[in-house]
C-alpha cells in the first residue's frame, strides 16, 4: 500500500521561496502567473491492506513529523 | 554551575559552547550525544548548540527534535531546568514544542552571516540579568532560516508576559516584531538566533555575549 502526502504552507503564511520561483517563471517567459506556493511531497510504502488503518497511521505521521502544523497543512491520498 | 551540551550529527557550534560554558562556570560541560538518554545528576543547564543537525533535512531541527536525548531534555525542562538553544538549537526547541512558533527561511532568501545590532528587551531571566533593559548590544548571526513566525495569540502572550528576550535593532531576516530570542513561560528555556558563544571573550573580537553565561552562573549559584 502506498500513501501520497502533500504538505503545503497554510494560506497567509509568507512563502518567499514560492515568490522567488514565481518571479523566475516570469523572467523565463511564462506570463500570467499570479502566485506560486512551494510545498513537499512524500511517497510512503507501507505494509498492510486496510485503507482506514493506513490513513489513520499516515495522519499520525503527518501530525508527529511530516508537517509542522503551526504553518503547514497536509493532504493524504492512499493508493491501492 | 554544572552544564551539558547536546551534540547532534551535524552540530558545529558544540565546541564553542563548551568553551564558553567552561570559561563562565569553571567546570567542564558534559557532552551529550543525541542517542544518550541519561542526563547526569546535578546538571543546571543543558545547551543545544548551533549547526546543521541531520543536514537540516525535512525542516531545520525537525529530525533532531525527535532524537532520544530530546525526550530527556523535555523532561529536564519540565522539572524547571535551564535549557539554552542557540541558532539550530533554537530551531530544535521550537520543533520540540518547548517554545512556541516557527523559524522560516529568511525573508531575503539569503544566508546572513555578520554581526547584528540587538536590544536586550527583558532582563528578568537567568540569561539576561547581567544586561540592562533596552541595552544595545552586537552579536554574530549565521543562519538561513531565522525568520520568526507565530500566530497573534502567541505574539500577544510573548509580549504580555515579557518573554521576548532579544530583538533585532536592524533588518536581519524578516522576523515578526524583529524577534531574535524568546523565553518559555517559566523563563528557564531561552531560544535565540544570535550566537553569544561566538562573542564571549576579547580574543573573539566581541564580548557582548559573555553576560548570557555570567547571568546564568550568578542565577544558578544563588538558586
Amino acid at each position: 500500500m502506498k500513501a501520497h502526502v502533500h504538505v503545503t504552507l497554510k494560506p497567509g503564511v509568507l512563502d518567499p521561496q514560492g515568490a522567488a520561483i514565481g518571479q523566475a517563471l516570469g523572467t523565463s517567459g511564462f506570463e500570467g502567473v499570479s502566485s506560486v506556493r512551494q510545498g513537499k511531497v512524500f511517497e510512503i510504502e507501507m505494509e498492510g491492506t486496510d485503507r482506514a488503518t493506513a490513513e489513520a497511521r499516515v495522519d499520525e505521521m503527518c501530525r508527529t513529523l511530516l508537517a509542522n502544523t503551526v504553518i503547514e497543512n497536509y493532504d493524504i491520498r492512499i493508493e491501492d | 554551575m554544572k552544564t551539558a551540551v547536546v551534540v547532534f550529527p551535524g552540530s558545529n557550534c558544540d565546541r564553542d559552547m563548551q568553551v564558553a560554558l567552561r570559561r563562565a562556570s569553571g567546570h567542564d560541560p558534559v557532552m551529550l550525544w543525541h542517542k544518550n538518554t541519561a542526563i547526569p545528576e546535578g546538571i543546571d543547564l543543558i545547551a543545544l548548540p548551533g549547526g546543521f543537525s541531520f543536514g537540516d533535512y525535512l525542516r531545520c531541527g525537525a529530525i533532531a527534535s525527535r532524537s532520544p536525548v530530546m525526550r530527556e531534555v523535555a523532561a529536564f525542562a519540565a522539572r524547571g531546568g535551564f535549557v539554552l538553544g542557540v541558532c539550530n538549537g533554537f530551531q530544535v526547541l521550537l520543533e520540540t514544542g518547548l517554545l512556541p512558533g516557527v523559524l522560516m527561511r529568511n525573508a531575503t532568501l539569503k544566508f546572513v552571516c555578520r554581526n547584528v545590532a540587538l536590544t536586550v528587551e527583558d532582563t528578568r531571566s537567568g540569561y539576561t540579568n547581567a544586561y540592562t533593559e533596552g541595552e544595545r548590544i552586537s552579536l554574530p548571526v549565521a543562519h538561513h532560516d531565522g525568520c520568526y513566525v507565530a500566530g497573534d495569540d502567541v505574539l500577544n502572550a510573548l509580549n504580555d508576559q515579557n518573554r521576548i528576550a532579544f530583538k533585532y535593532a536592524e533588518k536581519v531576516n524578516g522576523s515578526q516584531q524583529d524577534i531574535a530570542g524568546i523565553l518559555s513561560e517559566n523563563r528557564r528555556v531561552l531560544g535565540m538566533m544570535p550566537h553569544p558563544e561566538r562573542a564571549e571573550n576579547a580574543a573573539l573580537g566581541n564580548t557582548d555575549g559573555a553576560r548570557v553565561f555570567s547571568s546564568l552562573v550568578s542565577q544558578t549559584v544563588s538558586a
